[in-house]
């Protein structure tokens, strides 16, 4: 069975799957449905929804189209989700792989190290980083990864401890591979499935923690974000509903369809390795 | 014995039992039909995969899920025991059928004292009182010959050896005084001299109580031992049925006399002599210890795997290191490839030291010496193909790519496995998969093998192809071996010269001839003597 006929059989998995790529294809296709800037103001504020055409989704407190918010805003919401994830990775997996594979002194130097990350509060870590470095793209999806990658490490150190024994590692050993070799050939396949699941899972703790960053007015300040648009929808939310639903529901869609494709591909990948284990 | 009992206890008629769509066959099962007397001891013999525990499972009413009795009857004293509901079923078990199983580490709750598990028994059936019920576990645990009863009833699983463990999941299975005990390889894990033990005491205990038992196992020197009759199955049907000396020395079919034969026998090894003096592997007063750190409560312990430990391998000689476990015998093929690093002594290869390498040196020295694993599901990795697996070793050593995958294909050839060098690991069977492991081993043109339970992981006819392809190997490219083995009877087939380890020290050591014939030392008469089968004459014999 293909790799896609395993991720396939769960259909939860494909229903995330569909949503994700329907809110690719958003973000990229916001320049041309809508080529104006979201921050234009373009009609007189507090349009409610469907009650003027070609304003579906009406209009903020200002005046801003929100449909196209929500479109611009997709790409950067996924961007920086994928993008803080991704660096992440890059810390935490060659970190934990160390540290698992070497052990002993190594192991307790970045165990420490990662420790200390992990003993401040990610949140108050995060703003404190943004709030340093000025409200950016850039500085927000470094904040973001600086906050997220002590799980890799220690999913990842853990796995490498369990595998560096295996008798296949040992015959790596054996006929001279290097140590290097051996981490990235030998133990670091065998380690992707996890890995991967817990990315899908990063990526939406990702775009939820930009949101609240935005909400709490550390957003890009040049850039359209669903978290911006709930944020400075807050104050209204009794007379303007829409502000921060759509916003709302759109974050909530995501977050849940990369949970679902988290989910799926653990399930195509465990089953093989289980067979291959039998 | 069985002559004087006319009706049988347990009766299996034409029994299938259906596996689910997808596995290699339809019926794990097919048409089985056997009696199991009272008092007598009915061996099921079989390789894996050969259906011999379905039945059993079926008669306790433990079928995996998915897997059904579809068609025949398990009549147990006249009652079929397909018709039972889960809830009749349960108050058979333990009541009127006991069970013991492999594994005794995972068959007893790890935080639950021994005599509580064993009381647990009579609470699950509603029998005695808790004072009676630990006083009734006390007898059965002097029953079962454990060392100081008193005590072990308090002990933990843990705290009691392999062999300790199986004598109270025996004496948890005879609580209720079943009339049918079924035994599924209750020895397969344990040690030959506690599998001495074990069997005499199922023996014992059968005796004395009359009971039946169904003794399922892969190993004909067990059958031997302890079995009345035999039954010999095959992909789910039965081979062979008969009275055990029949079958042992006349065999009338063509599986059972192969896997009589393929029992590594216990037939004199002829003497052989090397074919040159010069040592290849010297090893003088090798130490190593083990010490797990101590914490703030509990005290560091140290194990001393090797002890002053010294012998030397001759170019083209076979060793064979044999032990119990815990004897040391793995961590000194460890440390002669140097997976680990001995605390003090010499390990000289063809004069080089092989024991101060370290770093790039080692790695630059390692293929001089190879190993072949004893997991051959665990020491491929799942996710190269073995022509890959093979090749790997050579490119490390700077051989161009191309070369490399030649010359694994042409390894593979030379394993019986010509063509196979683009399928991943789990597309092979467990003997395939170690001739795999060989051929890697031998991708590096290693001056020495270090083979450490090469063949104990595979079933006998297996075992057997597998002794032959060294054998084979030995003679074609004058391999020089070290292989380590629990198993005595093969040790002998294919070793020059035999070193008996207990306790990390060297007990004996001599030819092959020398050490069967004669040995010096009590411990090695201890291990000859608890080779199951080795005082019957088998027809290969």
């Amino acid at each position: 069975m293909s790799f896609f006929a395993r991720f396939a059989q769960n259909r939860g998995a494909l229903i995330g799957l569909i949503i994700l790529l329907a809110i690719i294809v958003m973000a990229i296709l916001a320049p041309l449905v809508f080529p104006e800037s979201p921050w234009r103001m373009v009609q007189r504020p507090f349009l409610p929804p469907m009650e003027v055409d070609g304003f579906p989704l009406g209009t903020d407190t200002m005046g801003r189209n929100v449909a196209a918010g929500l479109m611009h805003g997709a790409w950067v919401s996924l961007l920086i989700g994928l993008v803080s994830t991704l660096v992440a990775l890059l810390i935490g997996v060659p970190l934990g792989a160390v540290a698992g594979y070497y052990g002993g002194l190594i192991d307790d130097a970045l165990m420490r190290f990662t420790e200390f990350f992990q003993t401040i509060p990610n949140f108050a870590l995060a703003i404190v980083l943004v709030a340093i470095m000025q409200p950016s793209v850039t500085s927000i999806v470094l904040a973001i990864a600086l906050v997220s990658w002590p799980p890799v490490a220690r999913l990842v150190r853990a796995e490498f401890m369990s595998l560096r024994n295996r008798e296949y590692v040992e015959a790596a050993r054996l006929v001279g591979q290097t140590n290097r070799t051996i981490i990235i050939r030998q133990i670091l396949p065998n380690t992707l499935s996890p890995i991967i699941v817990l990315a899908s899972l990063m990526v939406a703790t990702a775009i939820l923690l930009e949101s609240a960053l935005s909400f709490l007015g550390l957003g890009d300040p040049n850039v359209m974000s669903w978290g911006y648009m709930i944020g400075a929808a807050r104050t209204v939310i009794r007379q303007a509903w829409w502000l921060s639903f759509f916003p709302g529901v759109a974050i909530l869609l995501t977050v849940l369809a990369l949970n679902l494709v988290g989910e799926g591909l653990d399930d195509a990948l465990n089953p093989k390795l289980a067979r291959e284990r039998s | 014995m069985t002559d004087n009992h006319t009706t049988p206890l347990l009766s299996l008629r034409h029994l299938s039992i259906s596996l689910p769509k997808g596995a290699d066959r339809a019926l794990a099962v097919e048409d089985v039909s056997y009696d199991v007397y009272r008092g007598e001891i009915l061996c099921v013999v079989g390789e894996s995969g050969s259906g011999k525990s379905m039945a059993a499972n079926a008669v306790m009413g433990l079928l995996p899920k998915g897997v059904r009795a579809s068609g025949g009857e398990a009549l147990f004293d006249g009652q079929d025991l397909l018709k039972l509901s889960e809830k009749q079923h349960r108050t058979l078990r333990g009541l009127r059928i006991g069970m013991i199983f492999q594994e005794p580490m995972t068959a007893l709750n790890p935080l639950m004292r021994v005599g509580d598990q064993i009381a647990e028994v009579f609470e699950a059936h509603g029998r005695l009182n808790g004072r009676e019920r630990q006083k009734k576990a006390l007898a059965l645990l002097t029953e079962v010959g454990i060392p100081q009863p008193d005590k072990a009833i308090r002990a933990y699983p843990f705290q009691l050896s392999g062999g300790q463990r199986q004598r109270v999941m025996i004496a948890m299975a005879l609580a209720l005084e079943p009339e049918l005990l079924i035994a599924d390889e209750p020895t397969t894990a344990l040690d030959v001299t506690t599998q001495a033990q074990i069997l005499e005491l199922i023996r014992d205990l059968q005796r004395r109580r009359g009971m039946a038992v169904m003794f399922i196992t892969h190993d004909f020197g067990v059958v031997a031992e302890v079995a009345n009759r035999v039954c010999v199955m095959r992909h789910g049907q039965i081979v062979e049925l008969g009275k055990a000396q029949e079958v042992l020395k006349h065999p009338r079919h063509d599986y059972t006399r192969a896997l009589i034969e393929a029992i590594p026998s216990n037939v004199i090894p002829e003497a052989r002599g090397a074919e040159t003096d010069t040592a290849l592997l010297e090893v003088v007063g090798l130490n190593k210890v083990f010490r797990s750190k101590g914490g703030l409560f509990k005290a560091a312990r140290e194990v001393h795997a090797l002890q002053d430990v010294s012998f030397s391998l001759v170019k083209g000689e076979t060793i064979g290191i044999v032990g119990e476990s815990g004897s040391g015998k793995s961590t000194l093929g460890r440390c002669v490839v140097r997976l680990e690093r001995p605390d003090s002594g010499t390990l000289k290869l063809s004069g080089t030291d092989f024991m101060n390498l370290q770093g790039e040196a080692l790695r630059r020295e390692r293929h001089r010496v190879q190993m072949i694993f004893q997991d051959p599901y665990a020491s491929l990795n799942p996710r190269h193909r073995v022509g890959y697996a093979i090749a790997q070793g050579p490119m490390a050593s700077g051989i161009s790519k191309a070369q490399a995958f030649a010359k694994a294909k042409e390894l593979l050839a030379l394993v019986g496995l010509g063509g196979t060098d683009d399928r991943y690991p789990h597309e092979f069977s467990g003997g395939q998969r170690q001739r795999i492991g060989i051929a890697r081993a031998l991708a590096m043109e290693p001056e020495l093998i270090v083979a450490d339970e090469a063949v104990s992981a595979l079933d006998v006819s297996i075992q057997a192809q597998i002794l032959e392809l060294l054998e084979e190997l030995k003679q074609k490219l004058s391999l020089s071996l070290l292989f380590i083995t629990h198993d005595l009877r093969v040790a002998a087939q294919i070793c020059d010269r035999i070193i008996v380890m207990q306790h990390g020290r060297i007990v004996e050591q001599g030819s092959a001839r020398e050490v069967f014939l004669a040995p010096q030392e009590a411990y090695t008469r201890e291990l000859l003597d608890a080779i199951p089968g080795r005082d019957q004459e088998l027809a290969n014999a």
